[in-house]
Formats: structure tokens, C-alpha cells, sequence
């Protein structure tokens, strides 16, 4: 049972932030609950105020802008998971946003507000990650970009300030030609794991790995680039680098993992399950490259 | 705690399966609890309060929610609909609706906990998507858990709703 908060409903971010400036941890930022009302229900957390992120005007909408997908932050994962241009241009992370949670949640949490919780075990701030994102904070004294890379700082903890609010989540298009995967895994309600990789192929009858970008979450504490894995694996033939998935860049993506224990299971085992789906994930990276085939090499 | 917090009353007006209905709510009242505590409809359960079971479910705007986690004062101005409501063709329409006679006829349900958020979680996928696979019957149900795992019942009355075979 939720202990009574008193609700403000701010309608101007100015409003917004100087009201979470004024009741400092006593207040925090709400947009669709299904993440800190549990923790508020639980007694895990308690907030004598709730400031609502939704009646903030200019928070709502999707728009696409000069190749920047600029998500407001009231946008639910329904919105997303329904809309044309996602599906059209930026097909992996609307394939993620169709995987949160159940269609419940879905219909009522905001990409904004999950960024923000910084649940470790969640996977659209993982997939972000591989379009390096980054989101608009504003606050007191003005407005600041954060790379998403950055954002989560460990587990339930972002680089926000207490007075700053998330006003804005900018994807840029994946460069021509790059098309990936992201594959989850677990078995319970949140991921044990998730792992991205997209990957732009040279043309020719033998392609190799022009550039690659791969991204792990769940079993750290906050999703990570493994920048280690990219290297290894940029410029190896497409054969190559499904073999040293399982081989040596497996083992970089274990390594660089900091998986830890915890109900989803062992720090060891996460590190195994990292090295088996990140051979999937650039397996099937690659087949979605070669499928988006016309832009290769061009 | 401060004072105030405690006594912090919004106004709320929505329709309730078709009715308006206008009443005071603290903000940190959940609409589940406003639902069967104030408003005496008990259709849609309390059990996992977390979002994952969906024996809360109930549907706003025609989407489903849980209704264990969504503050009631969200619903000002919409439309929700809960097992008690959901009446004939579509969403609004008059007698049974196709799924609780095709739940009936597929014998869909066991202890019954389950059986409200299936059916109106159910409505609102046949709604957007008149015809679904079997597969997507399955996606589309798989935040909504059976403890009798009845699964395949439910599944079969999922689709003869959708093909009409009853």
C-alpha cells in the first residue's frame, strides 16, 4: 500500500525544476510510475512529493529531425512500439521497445522514466546505446546534454541532479549501411540479460566488418559499449568474427561484463551467457546487414 | 510526513464502463483500490502488486493497464472498462461479449482468479488486431499469468473469439 504524497503538477519545466529545487529528496520526478511506484509500495523508497512529469508542456511527442529521433519524455513504450517512423528507421530499437516489460507496462511507462530509474535489469537503455544517444536535462540553471553512454551512473543511479529533470531522449539514425540485433534472456520478468550489436559490412563476395558497435546489459550494474569487442572484432572477414565470438572477444566481452551475483544468477554464469549471445547477436547483426544489402559498400 | 500530504484531495471524473462518474481521490490511491473499495466492482484482483501477473487488468481507453500500479487520478477524463462492463461486440456494445461466451464454450478457465484481466486483455488486442496468429495470442498474453496454467484453454478461446468459430 502506497503512504500518501502530496502531487504537483507543474505545466512549464521552469515550473518543474523549481519545484524539485525546493523539496530536494523529499520530491522526485513521476511520469508513469510502473518502476517507482513499486519501490514506493515496497517502503523502499518514500517521496513526500511527486512532481508529474506528464502535465509539463513540450514533453509530449515523437519527431524525427535531421535524422535525430527527438523522444519527448512523457513518450510511453506503447507510442514508441507503435510508431511508423521507429518501425521504418530505426527498426532495433523499436523491436526492443515491442519486448518491455508486458503490454500493461507498456502502455503506461515512458522510455524517460526508465532511463531515469536506471534498473539495471532493463533493456532499452542498453539498446540505445548502440545509436549513441543522449538526452536533454534541464535544470535550474539551465539545460545540459548527456551522452545515455554516461548517464547511468551504477544501479538506480543516474548523472541527474536532484533538481534536474529529463526533458528529452535524441537518437541519431544508425549510419548508412549498419543494421543489428539485440537478443534478451531470462527467466523472469526483467532480463537476466540483454546484448546489442549492429554492425556495416564491406560489399564483395567476402565481406568484412567495416565498423561495429556492441552494447551488454542486466548483468552489470549499467549497460555498457564494450569498446574492447568493437576493436577486436572491426575489420575481421564476417567468418572471422563469428569465431572469435566464441573465442578471445567472447572472452574481452566476459571480462569487461562486471557481471555480478544476484537472483538472475551467478557472476560467473552471466559471463558465460554474455559470450554465448554475443556470438548469437553478431550472427544475427550480420545476417540483418547483409539483408539490408543495397547500401553496402556504397 | 507533512500534514498536508494527508489531505490532499483531486477531483476526478471519468467514465466507468460507459457511465460518468465524478468523485474526490487522494493522489496516492491506486485505481484498483478506488475500483473495489469505493466503487464496489471486485471483477479485476489484487495478487502479484507488481505489474506482472495481470489479474488487475483492467482497460483505459481500450489498452489494457494494471490497474494495481496506476494511480486512479490517471484516468480524469478517460475512458475505463473493467470485466463488469465489457458488454456485446467491441467495447461498448450490448450483451455478452464474444470472448466470455468463447471462454465458456472452450471451457478457458479454471479457478477463474485469471479470467478477468485475460478477457479484457484479450479484447483489446482483438480490437486492434481482429485476427491474430496463435503466436500473437500467446505474445500478447504473456504479461498475464494463469496459476492453473490453463494456457492452451485459454489460448483456443482466444482465437475462436477471433475466428468466430465458437
Amino acid at each position: 500500500m502506497l503512504r500518501p504524497f502530496r502531487l504537483h503538477e507543474p505545466t512549464t519545466v521552469e515550473e518543474a525544476t523549481s519545484l524539485l529545487a525546493d523539496l530536494g529528496d523529499a520530491a522526485r520526478p513521476y511520469a508513469g510510475g510502473t518502476e517507482l511506484l513499486l519501490v514506493m509500495k515496497a517502503g523502499v523508497l518514500a517521496y513526500d512529493h511527486l512532481v508529474n512529469v506528464k502535465t509539463v508542456a513540450g514533453l509530449a511527442g515523437i519527431e524525427l529531425d535531421a535524422g535525430v529521433l527527438r523522444i519527448g519524455a512523457a513518450v510511453t513504450h506503447r507510442e514508441l512500439e507503435s510508431s511508423a517512423v521507429l518501425r521504418e528507421r530505426f527498426a532495433l530499437l523499436a523491436s526492443v521497445e515491442r519486448r518491455v516489460a508486458n503490454v500493461r507496462v507498456r502502455n503506461v511507462g515512458t522510455l524517460g522514466g526508465n532511463l531515469c530509474f536506471a534498473e539495471p535489469h532493463s533493456d532499452p537503455g542498453t539498446a540505445l546505446l548502440l545509436y549513441d544517444a543522449s538526452v536533454e536535462v534541464a535544470g535550474p540553471s539551465g539545460r545540459r546534454t548527456i551522452a545515455v553512454e554516461a548517464l547511468a551512473s551504477g544501479p538506480y543511479e543516474t548523472a541527474l541532479a536532484d533538481d534536474e529533470l529529463l526533458t528529452r531522449i535524441d537518437v541519431p539514425e544508425l549510419p548508412a549501411g549498419m543494421a543489428g540485433a539485440y537478443l534478451k534472456f531470462g527467466y523472469h520478468q526483467r532480463p537476466t540479460l540483454g546484448v546489442g550489436v549492429a554492425v556495416r559490412l564491406s560489399g564483395g563476395a567476402r565481406p568484412a566488418i567495416e565498423d561495429v558497435r556492441v552494447a551488454l546489459g542486466s548483468v552489470s550494474p549499467r549497460p555498457l559499449r564494450l569498446r574492447d569487442v568493437e576493436d577486436r572484432l572491426r575489420g575481421c572477414s564476417t567468418a572471422d568474427a563469428v569465431a572469435l565470438a566464441s573465442g578471445d572477444a567472447g572472452d574481452l566481452a566476459a571480462a569487461a561484463s562486471e557481471a555480478v551475483d544476484d537472483l538472475h544468477g551467478s557472476a560467473e554464469y552471466k559471463r558465460h551467457v554474455t559470450k554465448v549471445y554475443l556470438g548469437r547477436a553478431l550472427e544475427q547483426a550480420i545476417e540483418a546487414a547483409l539483408a539490408a544489402g543495397p547500401e553496402r559498400g556504397a | 510526513m507533512a500534514a498536508e500530504a494527508q489531505t490532499q484531495r483531486m477531483a476526478l471524473s471519468f467514465n466507468l464502463n460507459g457511465k460518468p462518474t465524478a468523485l474526490e481521490v487522494e493522489p496516492h490511491v491506486d485505481l484498483l483500490r478506488l475500483l473495489r473499495e469505493t466503487l464496489g466492482l471486485t471483477g479485476a484482483k489484487r495478487s502479484c502488486d507488481l505489474q506482472v501477473c495481470g489479474a488487475c487488468t483492467v482497460l483505459v481507453d481500450g489498452r489494457p493497464v494494471s490497474s494495481c500500479t496506476l494511480l486512479a487520478f490517471e484516468v480524469r477524463g478517460r475512458d475505463v472498462v473493467t470485466i463488469e462492463g465489457l458488454r456485446g461486440e467491441g467495447l461498448s456494445g450490448e450483451g455478452a461479449h464474444p470472448l466470455m461466451r468463447s471462454f465458456i464454450d472452450h471451457a478457458g478457465f479454471q479457478c477463474g482468479y485469471c479470467t478477468p484481466g485475460m478477457i479484457l486483455a484479450a479484447a483489446s488486442l482483438l480490437d486492434e488486431e481482429p485476427s491474430p496468429t496463435e503466436a500473437r495470442v500467446r505474445e500478447y498474453l504473456d504479461g498475464n499469468i494463469c496459476r492453473c496454467t490453463g494456457y492452451k484453454k485459454i489460448v483456443e478461446s482466444v482465437l475462436g473469439a477471433a475466428g468466430g468459430e465458437g
